[in-house]
């Protein structure tokens, strides 16, 4: 559990912060980056760990956003029986959904999955009677009644976040994740050792739709509002991003890319108003410069930082030899 | 009847706009193992330059040869100076033409502003065709024809000349190609400004139907793909007939329970996806 | 007739209407040492992989040890007891050598689908691994990550990734291709110390080795089988001379 140490720290900080901060706003763009990091934890499963790139993942967060905020609101459901089954209804799509995207991988892969979100953004947007259309559903109740302040919110987010992280570092470290990564670099081998591929790779299509489902919750108890927005293309771009900014198939990547992106979407609102076109730049920039994301980046630039301290006389401690993640 | 006839020549129209989109993509993914995000956004980009050369005076055939042109050239621009740095790496490639969709897209709204606006169809192309009680707007059976006169140009080239023949030797095995001296650099910068002009003419054409608008790429590129996904990856027959089932889906689903009309575009992936993984023509799409 | 390790029946893959194995039948006995051979483009590698399920057969049936198996996907004949390598090296690059071997013994148990404790706690199956890596003489590098190792070694692990999984029958496809002298030697020695009840299939262009190491030889041209027999059979065959002379 010592590798987790960190990121609770992290985690921490970042709940002490409407002792210091002198306005809601930045409590609220905290939310929305714990939010957003824990869309990107989900993706990178797929992304990085699985090797399988989707362009499709905000189906998963809209699907449950949509569901719970019907359900207690044109449902007459409260917030907790609402987001119980707008997970269970969220991970009964995706099963559909895997069954069809996982018959390819690779740029099929990519081409299926957003095919996929593209069409759940179109039934949003245009079965009007049940979605609301481009209005989409307001006024969505929260759970916990009055308890939910902007600040408590915020713990909301950092505790089920917290939660993400240690599912899902754990996860990378199983069985099951080191299968996962082995169906990433040798499909082949793995079922020539008796590993069934597609079930390992249904399984995290799975685990990564239902982070996203529970993210869904949180999106729209946040905004109290879900619309098709939520699906476009651009939403689950920029989930990717996060992923592929920060680093895939690390544990910290998608969480400092998450925190990047939406930060960065939130100063670009205020000053260019030219979110997409920064968005695209950001794309065609990380991909020339920096392939493999920032994580990666930082934690070669830490490891020559600590070669260069350590030569001269003693070896370095053995806790600091711990790595961030592998 | 009446609704029948004209709800089938639209969906024949917008089948013969989507195989210039996706025949492109198509041939692009089938030669470079590149899925071209950016297709959408260089239709959207074709339509915006040929309404602004209509509007600046131009005849809309002019227009149309200009924007196809245009749109090719900055296909080009961006295989030789973008997409070839990251050669055979395909993730960082879709990532790539995924950003410059954005930024496409983003730039004609700043350019043009986001007011839906309506390319006018040629004079000699208004009105309709009367057939008995069936009137036939003249515009749609045009772009139907074309999309046929296309498609056959098309197979004329591949089949029958002899760049058709390098790129069907490269389609077939890259290695093999190189090893007989065709030049893979200068087949894929020409496929791809092939790819991106029938992009950009799709759009030219499409827009006294479709009208010109931000978010046409987003509406186009998703059906785009559904056409490739239908009737398999590098096949021209495929974009073919997978265009003209999702044109025949899509009008017909709007047309009779138009709240459902995108969700009904699942069912024929559905069932293409359980029988034939690879789509109806296709190679392996990995 | 006691029952066979495996027995092929007509087996065919045509690829575009070009056979690349053309109605082939073979019986190999339980315990047998088997070498298959034949110029490159004989369809070698494409009979190993009809046997273990990567590819689809047009035609044929394969049992082992009298069941049937086409039809099956290739992880259920691991299950089953099938085993093989690979020509083009075929390993978790990123993983050490020890974890390397820990996924591999772990693909035909219920602990794969683990998600919650780590695989490296798994002490039991460290043990195994190591073990293992003991047999096959890499106990020393077993902490090494794979991309850092030098290519005999990763010839042996890729031969220890079958061996984890005990199989009956043993696909072995070119095991010292890309071997100097001296690291030949050492995978010859590990051959030598497979359990003689493992029923082995060899493809290997090293005559030395592989006709010491084989009891029965077939050989293959043009995706046909040519000729099957003992040792001496085929080494007197005029046609081996002439196949591989020839070709």
């Amino acid at each position: 559990m010592r590798r987790f140490i960190p990121f609770m720290i992290a985690l921490g900080l970042v709940a002490l912060l409407p002792l210091v901060s002198p306005s809601d706003f930045y409590i609220n763009l905290a939310s929305q980056a714990a939010i957003a990091a824990l869309m990107a934890l989900g993706l990178n499963i797929l992304v990085g760990y699985a090797g399988l790139t989707s362009l499709g993942h905000a189906a998963f967060p809209g699907i449950a956003a949509y569901l719970v905020a019907w359900l207690s609101t044109r449902g007459g459901l409260g917030p907790g029986p609402a987001a119980v089954l707008a997970v269970a209804g969220t991970f009964l799509v995706a099963g559909l959904f895997g069954l069809l995207a996982l018959r390819a991988t690779g740029l099929g892969f990519v081409m299926i999955t957003m095919a996929l979100c593209q069409i759940v953004w179109g039934g949003a947007y245009r079965w009007t009677s049940l979605t609301g259309g481009d209005n989409g559903l307001s006024g969505v109740p929260r759970p916990f009644g009055d308890m939910l302040t902007p600040t408590t919110f915020l713990w909301l987010c950092l505790i089920v976040l917290a939660v993400a992280i240690i599912q899902i570092g754990r996860f990378a470290e199983s069985p099951l994740g080191v299968a996962l990564r082995g169906t990433r670099d040798q499909p082949r081998r793995m079922s020539a050792l008796g590993y069934d591929v597609w079930r390992i790779r249904f399984v995290a299509w799975l685990v990564a739709a239902s982070w996203g489902a529970v993210a869904g919750l949180l999106y729209a108890w946040y905004h109290q509002f879900v619309s098709p927005h939520m699906l476009a293309v651009t939403a689950s771009a920029e989930v990717l991003l996060m992923v592929v900014a920060g680093g895939a198939g690390t544990l910290a990547g998608p969480l400092l890319g998450a925190a990047l992106v939406v930060l960065l979407k939130n100063l670009a609102s205020i000053w260019i108003d030219r979110w997409v076109m920064l968005l695209g730049a950001t794309f065609v920039f990380i991909v020339l410069i920096m392939p493999d994301g920032l994580a990666p980046g930082l934690m070669h630039l830490r490891e020559r930082f600590r070669k260069r301290m350590a030569s001269p006389t003693i070896a370095p401690p053995l806790a600091g030899q711990e790595r961030i993640d592998g | 009847m009446a609704f029948w006839a004209s709800q089938s020549l639209n969906s024949l129209a917008l089948g013969g706009l989507l195989f210039m989109l996706a025949a492109g993509f198509s041939l692009i993914f089938g030669l470079m193992r590149v899925a071209n995000l950016a297709h959408g956004a260089l239709f959207m980009l074709g339509a915006y330059v040929g309404l602004a050369s209509v509007q600046a005076g131009l005849n809309f055939w002019l227009a149309a040869l200009l924007a196809a042109l245009a749109v090719g050239v900055v296909g080009g621009l961006i295989e030789r100076f973008l997409l070839r740095r990251l050669q055979g790496r395909t993730l960082p490639q879709v990532l790539l033409t995924l950003g410059l969709a954005f930024i496409i897209a983003d730039a004609c709204l700043m350019v043009w502003g986001g007011d839906p606006m309506r390319l006018p169809p040629p004079e000699e192309l208004r009105g309709a065709v009367r057939l008995g009680d069936l009137a036939f707007p003249r515009y749609r059976l045009f772009v139907m024809g074309a999309s046929c006169a296309i498609g056959i140009g098309l197979w004329l080239l591949i089949e029958r000349t002899r760049i058709g023949a390098m790129i069907r030797a490269a389609v077939d095995d890259m290695q093999m190609a190189r090893a007989i001296g065709i030049s893979a650099s200068a087949l894929f910068s020409a496929v791809f400004c092939l790819g991106a002009a029938l992009a950009g003419l799709g759009g030219v054409l499409g827009g006294p139907i479709l009208s010109v608008y931000p978010g046409l790429d987003a509406d186009m590129l998703p059906l785009a793909l559904l056409v490739v996904i239908l009737g398999g990856a590098g096949s021209l027959l495929g974009a073919f007939i997978g265009a003209y089932l999702i044109g025949f889906v899509y009008t017909f689903g709007q047309a009779l329970v138009p709240d459902l009309a995108y969700v009904i575009l699942f069912l024929p992936m559905v069932a293409v996806l359980a029988i034939a993984p690879n789509g109806l023509f296709g190679r392996r799409l990995s | 007739m006691a029952e066979q390790a495996l027995e092929v029946a007509n087996l065919s893959k045509i690829f575009g209407g070009l056979p690349a194995v053309n109605g082939i039948s073979l019986s190999i006995a339980p315990g047998e040492r088997h070498l298959l051979l034949g110029p490159n483009g004989a369809g070698k590698t494409t009979f190993f992989n009809l046997l273990c399920g990567d590819l689809k057969p047009t035609q044929g049936s394969v049992r082992l040890f009298g069941e049937e198996i086409i039809g099956l996907p290739p992880q259920k004949r691991a299950a089953k007891g099938l085993g093989r390598t690979y020509q083009i090296l075929t390993l978790f690059p990123q993983e050490t050598i020890r974890r390397n071997v820990m996924i591999a013994l772990n693909g035909l148990r219920p602990g794969k689908w683990g998600f919650w404790s780590a695989l490296d706690n798994n002490e039991d199956l460290a043990a195994e691994a190591d073990a293992l890596l003991e047999r096959v003489g890499m106990s020393d590098i077993a902490g090494r990550v794979v991309s850092q190792t030098s290519y005999g070694d990763r010839r042996r692990l890729e031969i220890a990734l079958a061996l984890a999984l005990s199989p009956r029958v043993l696909l072995l496809d070119e095991p010292l291709a890309g071997l100097s002298r001296e690291e030949r030697v050492t995978v010859q020695r590990l051959l030598d110390t497979l359990p003689r009840e493992t029923t082995i299939l060899l493809i290997e262009h090293d005559m030395d080795v592989a006709l010491a190491f084989a009891e029965r030889v077939t050989l293959l041209h043009h995706g046909t089988l040519v000729a099957t027999g003992s040792r001496a059979e085929i080494a007197a065959d005029p046609r081996t001379r002439e196949i591989y002379l020839g070709a």
